[in-house]
């Protein structure tokens, strides 16, 4: 590239993105500023962006009147638990589209990206009532279940492609030293599989953790996950929005400190397809 | 991708290692699936148990001529398209910024990504805050600048609710486009350029001639998974406005969710899902056809 002058750098540059990363993070920092707010500072007449008297009270107040421990644990079970399950069963359907050639292959893929678009609401009646038959409603296996609907077709395209980038002479010359098949697997590709597999559990254990809808219709009072507790905040008192925004930032914090972690690896998977055309 | 495959022909390991996930999709989707179109012909509701039964396609009749679900249907095509061009416009603003060198680059890519990762309920919840008719941050911010006198309930009107819902989701989805439209113009052999600076071609040849070739493939199909996502989306409005006020932000997801959910019409609401399935299958087949029919040409 030719190289440009400062001024316009800066102009060219830097002010768009400037604008940009504040439209990006401007209500987190508004979210913020909120939650460390006393409640009654909140609503006066003359503005403040950030508060005069700090205070910690709406984060304390959460663990204690609002038990959200048990909504983080609620939400820690499922989300692992989603991640779990979805990696045991996808990692080795992956595995066999990326390394084997057998009848139905193509369309048995497809169908894992087709199944991908199906709205919501094409499941979650049927799925609400087929869990009040077999007494799984309001438990964690439910919402687990659930959340599998669209993380098992999403880690499949994802592993796949995964799969795909190792190349196949790592399993020939395992083979030639003597192991099988499934030893070749999980001793030889799995390990250098292995940054794709980890991003990939934590992209699921994301989702799940973010997941509202489900958790809505198939859980009340025994599972609260913490996007519920929040949601409910606003139906069992008027509106609080010290408390509200002190809890979106505590549940926000692990997944944006997460998603740090893999999303190097998690654009590479995404974009290897759209990318090669 | 040329690979050879590592087996004889009539071999069951391939099979034995999908069939998990195979059986659980059979068991959680394809099933799923098979009910509700079932309930789409059927009179359903929760509280009337003994009217339970097949009635063809009453539910089909009921909705094309249901004013509820046109208006539903206009709303989602205002939601798609709107949502979809601004996540685009801003996304590819984006990216050919961060694709430039400047200090801190590493950081701005880090902080642009953070809507995306945001849980529905916190992005709606924030919003919902921005937007706050008595003491909400933009209503300040606006009056402040005098640009507004009074405060306007952006969220309680219905001129205003569907275009402030709009934003929230512009602001979730672009760093999505942005991230897609990046690595694709990473992928851009930088000799392409360089050739075309030495046959004198102006930055807006550039522009025009190789970033938007190069980058159509990415284009397209970003453009293609996040219409999908979009349609489907109805979490935030959900939590926003609960569809209204009255039902000028009702999407057909929406107006199915408030079926089942409030309505407890199971049938009825299992027609408005099959509708909107049936909707997005055509926008996609469609879809990919023109595109490969344009690549044809």
């Amino acid at each position: 590239m030719a190289k440009r002058h400062p001024v316009s750098d800066i102009f060219g540059t830097y002010l768009p993105i400037l604008v940009i990363v504040l439209f990006a993070i401007g209500p987190y920092i508004w979210t913020f500023a909120s939650s460390i707010t006393p409640e009654a500072e909140l609503y006066r007449p003359d503005f403040r962006f950030f508060p005069e008297h700090p205070t910690s009270e709406n984060y304390l107040r959460l663990f204690t009147k609002l038990n959200f421990t048990r909504n983080i644990f609620d939400s820690l079970i499922v989300a692992l638990f989603t991640a779990l399950l979805g990696l045991a069963i996808t990692v080795p359907a992956s595995y066999s589209f990326s390394r084997f050639k057998f009848k139905g292959r193509n369309p048995m893929l497809m169908q894992f990206l087709v199944i991908n678009m199906f709205p919501i609401m094409l499941l979650i009646v049927p799925l609400f009532v087929m869990m009040k038959q077999i007494g799984i409603m309001d438990k964690h296996i439910a919402l687990i279940a659930a959340y599998s609907t669209f993380t098992i077709p999403f880690s499949t395209w994802m592993l796949t492609s995964f799969f795909n980038a190792i190349p196949l002479d790592l399993d020939k010359a395992a083979l030639i030293d003597g192991c099988s098949r499934i030893q070749a697997m999980y001793r030889v590709i799995l390990p250098v599989a292995m940054p794709g597999i980890m991003s990939t559990g934590i992209y699921i254990f994301i989702t799940a953790w973010n997941e509202y809808l489900y958790a809505a219709i198939l859980t009340s009072s025994n599972v609260r996950t913490i996007p519920i507790a929040l949601q409910n905040m606003i139906g069992e008192f008027s509106i609080e929005w010290g408390l509200l925004t002190a809890g979106g930032v505590l549940s926000a914090l692990p997944v944006i400190i997460l998603f740090f972690f893999i999303q190097k690896q998690l654009i590479t998977g995404m974009t290897a397809g759209a990318v090669k055309g | 991708m040329g690979h050879q495959p590592l087996q004889k022909k009539t071999d069951l390991l391939p099979y034995a290692l999908i069939t998990p996930a195979l059986a659980i999709t059979v068991a959680i989707i394809f099933l799923p699936m098979f009910r509700t179109i079932t309930y789409s012909f059927s009179r359903y509701i929760l509280y009337k148990p003994q009217e339970k039964g097949l009635i063809g396609l009453d539910n089909y009749v009921t909705a094309f001529s249901d004013p509820l679900f046109w208006s539903s249907l206009s709303n989602t095509f205002v939601w798609i398209i709107s949502i979809i061009v601004f996540q685009f416009l801003l996304g590819l603003v984006t990216a050919l910024l961060l694709n430039r060198n400047f200090i801190g680059r590493g950081i701005a890519r880090s902080l642009i990504l953070i809507p995306w990762v945001t849980p529905s309920v916190i992005t709606a919840l924030m919003w919902r805050w921005m937007y706050d008719g008595n003491y909400g941050l933009i209503n300040q911010i606006l009056s402040k600048a005098g640009i507004i006198r009074e405060f306007i309930p952006f969220l309680a009107q219905s001129s205003t609710a569907m275009g402030s819902i709009i934003v929230a989701l512009i602001w979730q989805g672009f760093p999505f486009f942005a991230i897609m439209l990046l690595a694709g113009l990473q992928a851009i052999p930088e000799e392409l350029y360089e050739a075309a600076e030495i046959d004198g071609a102006t930055k807006g040849q550039c522009f025009f001639r190789i970033t938007v070739p190069m980058l159509k493939p990415v284009i397209l199909t970003t453009i293609l998974l996040r219409t999908i996502w979009v349609a489907n989306s109805l979490d935030v409005i959900l939590i926003m406005t609960g569809g209204g006020p009255g039902y000028s932000t009702h999407t057909l997801p929406v107006y199915s969710y408030v079926k089942a959910y409030k309505g407890m019409d199971f049938g009825y609401s299992s027609t408005l899902a099959v509708l909107l399935t049936i909707l997005l299958m055509i926008i996609v087949t469609g879809y990919v056809r023109s595109i490969l029919k344009s690549q044809e040409a």
